[in-house]
């Protein structure tokens, strides 16, 4: 099972993600938010951040972890290629994730994501898979 | 033409209806060609225009216009209107580029001018304007407070610092600053993402580009523009950057609660929305306004360094290059507006998401100097083929709020233009048609590639036939650089 895949969407750029667990799911959504923005053989991981982020349901969760990252990618010039979603519930999530700042002559920015949408928005669980959907504006 | 899945009903040739049924509150109306619609059935944009005639207080109709495509919640291309008391505000309705926008310069070159300094020009524009991911003008240092100014006072702030002249202000829709603007209900983040950002171009569709007037269509009206065959342009193209995306992204959570909050029923969680009235409603106005004039000060910025880039690469001074600003047009914006609403007056909240205003000559929102011609519309094509000046008509205002379309509409995903451009050098295409590209990723001009858009002459034929807006010069790029 690949850890998502992209679907195409006219403007911008979607992806279908899938994971055995939540926690899986989220991680896998967040590597593929940041494999479309950069190219991630490039990223060592060595800087460490605690995330904590809420959400009202599994969907607005799985927007406010990816638009965190997008965040602090945009602010601190970040960007992370490990993702470890410690404890979720349906409104609450606990990680820990690793990147590194962005040095000029070895990072490539390949994508500028604007913002992470609620456009066909998913969370599922499919039998022993969960799958998600986010569309990315940008 | 008969369709299954919606239920089309031809008007005339270049429009289209899709009746109201179930809990829509208006019909959609879609101007576009017999072709054109067979293309735009192939995406779920008209879906989107039936979701958003769902929403409460629509007055008219939802429309899409020509270069209308699949969007998130609202269509990019739609237009839809609110009554003040009874409508919504939608940040969905607006976008996440909040004043993403077109502005158009003039100068007294002509390309024999230019011809042999374009490799010089283009290298100096893309040395003078931020682009791409994180870079950012080192001699520029905004404290919070220069922000918050920023905020409140759009490109009068950008003026006020010696970007620019007061004349440049009379050419921008609402002069540049929406008076609403609000910084103290901007988030610290939005704040923070802006900071860094203020003065740049970004990445994706947004670009400078210097082109010439290939045809004029209206020898009078071009020359009340300030527009002659062979004279060279700048079209500049970028938004509010990551504070417009900020902004619109805490609205949209706090739109999500007050959708619930106010029982209204959302065929999309993106259409998340509040009574105008509201204080969510009001909130977000303010908070857009702020992210509004926000663009309107970069794109000042900007054409502030297009002057002195033109000025370093060609060895001229500003007396002979005469750059002056024609206009600058928000394709990404809600506004107050007065409309005709059944032979009565009424107050609107126009919601234009990849759309341009296009009001008529004399209208109190048209500037002086085109009082007699409309308001200048700018429509940039993709970066091969060519972009078009046209003016606002009466009709546009009778017919579709006073709106029309905003340029070419993609056709293919980039994820599908990436395909299509693998092994080829888009750069070295565009070269050989004689148009040269600087950009900051390689990524950026194969998903910008021509064959990614509709052909923009087909988009501005349409609303030239419907009557929407009136074709007075076409421009044809010489030299680009994207983020």
């Amino acid at each position: 099972m690949p850890k998502y895949i992209l679907i195409d969407h006219t403007a911008d750029i979607g992806i279908d993600v899938f994971g055995a667990s939540v926690q899986e799911l989220f991680a896998n959504a967040a590597f593929a938010l940041f494999d479309i923005i950069t190219d991630l053989s490039k990223v060592e991981g060595e800087i460490e951040y605690k995330i904590s982020i809420s959400g009202i349901d599994k969907e607005q969760l799985l927007v406010n972890w990816l638009h965190e990252l997008l965040y602090l990618h945009d602010v601190k010039n970040l960007l992370f290629n490990d993702f470890c979603v410690v404890d979720i519930t349906d409104n609450q999530l606990n990680a820990v994730v690793r990147g590194d700042v962005i040095t000029e002559d070895k990072h490539v920015i390949k994508t500028e994501i604007k913002a992470v949408t609620y456009h066909c928005l998913s969370v599922i669980r499919d039998n022993d898979c969960w799958k998600a959907r986010v569309i990315f504006d940008l | 033409m008969a369709d299954d899945k919606y239920k089309i009903q031809k008007i005339d040739d270049y429009r289209w209806r899709i009746p109201r049924e179930g809990k829509m509150r208006v019909d959609g109306i879609v101007y576009a060609d017999e072709q054109m619609l067979k293309e735009i059935q192939k995406d779920e944009s008209l879906q989107q225009v039936i979701n958003v005639a769902h929403l409460p207080g629509i007055v008219g109709y939802s429309l899409g216009m020509p270069d209308i495509h699949w969007g998130y919640g609202f269509p990019i291309g739609g237009v839809a209107a609110f009554d003040i008391d009874e409508g919504v505000v939608s940040p969905g309705g607006v976008g996440y580029d909040i004043n993403c926008g077109v502005r158009l310069l003039r100068t007294d070159l002509y390309q024999r001018d230019i011809t042999n300094k374009m490799e010089s020009l283009v290298n100096t524009l893309f040395a003078n304007i931020p682009s791409g991911v994180g870079s950012h003008r080192k001699d520029l240092k905004l404290s919070l407070q220069d922000e918050k100014n920023v905020l409140r006072n759009g490109a009068r702030w950008a003026v006020s610092q010696g970007y620019g002249t007061k004349e440049d202000l009379e050419h921008i829709e609402e002069q540049g600053c929406i008076s609403e603007a609000d910084p103290e209900l901007v988030s610290d983040r939005a704040l923070e993402r802006g900071r860094a950002q203020l003065g740049t171009l970004g990445s994706g569709n947004h670009f400078v580009e210097v082109g010439y007037i290939a045809e004029v269509y209206d020898e009078e009206i071009a020359r009340i523009l300030g527009l002659e065959k062979d004279g060279i342009t700048i079209v500049v193209h970028t938004g509010s950057r990551g504070l417009g995306y900020q902004v619109c992204d805490d609205s949209i959570r706090v739109m999500i609660n007050a959708s619930r909050k106010y029982n209204i029923e959302l065929p999309d969680r993106q259409l998340c929305c509040a009574p105008i009235n509201s204080p969510e409603g009001r909130e977000y106005l303010a908070a857009m306004a702020c992210a509004a004039n926000y663009a309107f000060a970069n794109r000042q910025m900007i054409t502030h360094w297009v002057r002195e880039s033109f000025e370093s690469a060609l060895h001229i001074g500003p007396k002979e290059s005469q750059i002056s600003l024609i206009y600058d047009v928000c394709h990404n914006i809600a506004k107050f507006e007065e409309h005709i609403v059944e032979g009565e007056k009424k107050r609107l909240c126009v919601h234009r998401k990849g759309a341009t205003r296009a009001f008529p000559p004399n209208h109190p929102h048209t500037p002086d100097a085109y009082k007699s011609v409309g308001q200048p519309v700018l429509i940039p094509g993709d970066m091969g083929r060519c972009s078009y000046v046209l003016v606002g008509t009466e009709k546009a205002y009778a017919d579709t709020f006073g709106s029309t379309c905003h340029g070419a509409g993609r056709v293919m995903s980039r994820n599908q233009a990436v395909k299509v451009s693998k092994g080829r050098s888009i750069a070295q295409e565009l070269k050989e048609k004689g148009i040269l590209v600087r950009a900051d990723s390689r990524a950026t001009l194969d998903e910008e590639i021509p064959e990614a858009y509709k052909n923009v002459t087909e988009v501005v034929n349409i609303v030239e036939h419907a009557g929407i807006s009136k074709k007075i010069a076409q421009l044809k790029p010489l030299c680009v650089i994207k983020g």
